[in-house]
């Protein structure tokens, strides 16, 4: 039995087990960059870090490199998502496009970037296509593609991974716009879908974007995986460099590390501060466009070309993964044929000793991450509930903590931090950062469809004299099995997808199937990575299956739940 | 001691407005009918009086049950039992999980379910345990809702339109049997409504919310 005065102590427990790891993280990091480090022998605090940094003759393209495909990518990302919006929720577009995005959200990042590479490589399927019937090439082109200087290819890998994240954040928010009934009366004064949308819906969503969309341009200014595929590599951004320098064998780079990663956290706040002042400045310019109330008919034409390049992104990774597929099971497939000669599973049988292991440790790391997630995020509702207050906006910004501050800004410092302490790297370590991620998107999952539990029915069951935990775990948990179970499924996608923290809290020893995936991108053996990346989006979205298919059969015999 | 449920003084606000007052009891047996425009507070006096009112408002005053106060306790020690327009059964209980539910516990199983059989029985719905709540009529659902409610032994009842929903045949027909099955129990009953048929089937004196006090 769970005493009330317990359950309230979750939120405090919840927002400590998240925010620990990011400040101890940072508190390591801080230390090294001003050239503390008693355990390798530095003793600060001084500057020399900075200056090895800034004799870095990559600094400055790395830097630019980082910023540009950041912001490109952000950019990119939250038009194509309200263009997408925009379309309006009853269209058959985005109907359609809804039933594409959703699964894709769950592919791990490295296993789309694996599948866009394979796609749009010279080597690559879309070159393969045409040739040599059309291009006449018999070789593959000499072209970088991907890992272009300009981080092209990395870019698009992130707008194919963000937009539907962004998409189903919009989603949620739309339900709390009142879309149908602004669009009805934006229409009766006759406006268009789009330019009516953008006039009455998208305001309020916007506003309930505003921390993924924050989230997304943290991410995009740090990602490591999918730049480590699709990014340049002289010089590569500079998350990639911060984790080449906490791999140098040489422990005086670990003080580069941690000042590259102080100068990682000031770029991205320095970045959201940069967005927030562009919001101000467009708001103004939304007022006076609003203010003006032209009827601007050809409106329709960028949500459709919305609509198209949503589709173009959720083919191309669609198209990209079942490349892998068909590379895992290629026997010989040489340049230029569209299809390998022969058909075997010999690569899967050659890697399958190691995916079998890769397989436990990730289900091990993901499946008691995900565990307690759950139990932290639940307590925290029935706290909310107990307390008969809402959780207020303050706290929806800690929970965003962690998806804000870069992994690069804090993961080398945990390590380094972990160390010190005396603690090993290892799987229990690993579980703790894994779920410092997984904990906000189980609690984001999780967070709406328990609140919009039917509290009569609790009131109910307190006035047949029922205890609240009894509440809980008979009437309010069963009859949110499905939403449970998907909170679970995106916890443990998110945890699948995690390279950084099992690379570096594990330090090397933790092998899932995301850090032994990355490992074969340097080299050339396209059918084993083929079945690592094929391995590691099934399992991400098998739990899926798994959230759909139990509740119906658990609740088989009851139409009602 | 006085029986029955008693209404002591108690006046509920918002954000420092006042929403509700009122003072009343409500003998045992009786129908106590609480009229009013939407937006009069009557499903906040409702929820005060079961304990459960959201932390947004404040109430002052008493609510005494059967000479206890009960104004501090815990919603699940109260035992007021609450009907709400809808019927809430639980859809993933089975009709018979429902009433066992709701019964009191103790008791051997045979014995559990035999009080079941014959609470079942007695709103004419014998032999519907092992049924699929979403299965039942409007009607039939109503009536299970009240059973569940009355299995558990209540010593008032507050009821939150519970008959709004239904249509004009059968809100004659789950009305009589809410207030015969109370009657016959000797349970305070307090009826929020703002049908004036229900008030007149109720029998009882009316109180009426939202006139009486200036907003």
């Amino acid at each position: 039995m769970i005493r009330p005065g317990l359950v309230r102590l979750f939120p405090i427990l919840t927002i400590g087990v998240m925010l620990g790891p990011v400040l101890a993280g940072l508190w390591g990091t801080v230390l090294p960059a001003f050239g503390h480090l008693p355990a390798a022998g530095f003793h600060g605090p001084n500057l020399a870090a900075f200056g090895l940094l800034a004799d870095w003759p990559g600094l400055w393209p790395s830097l630019r490199l980082t910023l540009t495909t950041g912001f490109l990518a952000t950019t990119l990302s939250v038009a194509l998502a309200f263009l997408v919006l925009s379309a309006g929720a009853d269209s058959r577009g985005f109907i359609l496009l809804r039933r594409a995005l959703s699964p894709l959200l769950s592919v791990p990042h490295a296993a789309a970037a694996f599948g866009l590479a394979f796609l749009i490589a010279p080597s690559g399927w879309i070159v393969r296509l045409v040739s040599p019937w059309a291009t006449g090439w018999t070789q593959p082109p000499d072209i970088a593609i991907p890992q272009d200087p300009y981080g092209l290819a990395m870019v698009a890998g992130l707008v194919a991974k963000e937009v539907p994240f962004l998409f189903l954040m919009g989603l949620a928010a739309l339900g709390q716009a009142r879309e149908s009934q602004s669009m009805t009366v934006a229409r009766a004064l006759g406006y268009g879908q789009t330019v009516g949308w953008f006039r009455s819906v998208f305001p309020a969503v916007y506003a309930q974007m505003r921390l993924p969309i924050f989230a997304v341009l943290a991410y995009s200014l740090s990602v490591v995986d999918l730049a480590i595929i699709l990014g340049p590599t002289t010089p590569p951004p500079l998350s990639v460099q911060i984790l080449r320098w906490m791999s140098d064998p040489a422990l005086s780079m670990r003080l580069v590390a941690a000042a590259g990663a102080l100068v990682q956290l000031g770029l991205v706040i320095a970045a959201i501060g940069v967005w927030i002042r562009c919001e101000t400045f467009g708001s103004r310019l939304y007022r006076h466009w609003i203010w003006r109330g032209n009827r601007a008919p050809h409106g329709a034409g960028i949500t459709r070309f919305g609509l198209f390049t949503g589709a173009v992104l959720a083919v191309a990774l669609f198209v990209g993964l079942s490349i892998l597929a068909l590379w895992s099971i290629a026997g010989h497939w040489t340049f230029p044929d569209a299809l390998p000669e022969q058909v075997s599973l010999r690569t899967w049988a050659r890697q399958g000793p190691d995916m079998l292991q890769a397989i436990s440790a990730t289900l091990a790391v993901g499946g008691i991450a995900v565990g307690l997630a759950l139990v932290l995020t639940i307590g925290c509702l029935q706290a909310e509930t107990l307390s008969r207050r809402p959780m207020g906006q303050r706290a929806l910004w800690l929970l965003y903590l962690p998806l804000l501050v870069p992994q690069t800004a804090f993961l080398p410092g945990l390590q380094t931090f972990l160390i010190s302490i005396g603690f090993a790297t290892g799987t229990g370590p690993v579980i703790v950062a894994h779920l410092v991620f997984v904990l906000p998107y189980v609690f984001l999952s999780l967070a709406d469809p328990f609140r919009n539990w039917d509290t009569r029915l609790g009131t109910i069951g307190a006035a047949l004299g029922k205890r609240p935990e009894v509440v809980l775990c008979r009437l309010r948990l069963p009859m949110l099995l499905r939403p449970i179970l998907i909170a679970a499924a995106v916890g443990f996608a998110v945890s699948v997808g995690q390279y950084l923290p099992s690379l570096l809290i594990g330090g090397g020893r933790v092998q899932t199937l995301t850090t032994q995936a990355l490992a074969l991108a340097s080299g050339g053996d396209r059918a084993a990575i083929g079945v690592w990346a094929i391995g590691q989006t099934m399992v991400a979205l098998l739990p899926f299956l798994a959230a759909t298919a139990v509740p119906l059969w658990v609740w088989r015999n009851r139409k009602g739940v | 001691m006085t029986l029955g449920l008693k209404l002591d003084g108690i006046t509920i606000r918002q954000g420092g407005q006042t929403i509700l007052q009122i003072d009343t009891a409500v003998e045992p047996g009786q129908v106590v009918t609480l009229m009013g425009p939407s937006g009069s507070g009557k499903s906040t006096l409702l929820n005060f009086i079961v304990g459960s009112l959201p932390g947004a408002f404040e109430a002052t005053g008493r609510v005494w049950l059967d000479g206890r106060d009960i104004t501090k306790a815990a919603p699940e020690t109260r035992r007021i039992g609450i009907l709400f327009q809808d019927d809430l059964l639980f859809p993933h209980m089975s009709v018979g999980g429902n009433l066992a539910f709701g019964l009191r516990p103790g008791g051997a199983h045979a014995e559990r379910r035999a009080k079941i059989d014959t609470a079942l029985a007695e709103v004419d719905l014998a032999g519907t345990a092992d049924r699929d709540p979403a299965t039942l009529s409007g009607g039939q659902k109503a009536r299970v809702s009240l059973m569940r409610m009355l299995l558990s032994d209540p010593c008032a009842l507050v009821l939150d339109e519970p008959f709004s929903r239904l249509d004009a045949e059968l809100r004659k027909q789950v009305r009589d049997v809410v207030f015969a099955l109370a009657r016959a129990r000797n349970l305070p009953v307090l009826l929020v409504t703002h049908d004036s048929q229900d008030a007149q089937a109720a029998g009882g004196p009316i109180v009426t919310l939202g006139s009486s006090f200036p907003r």
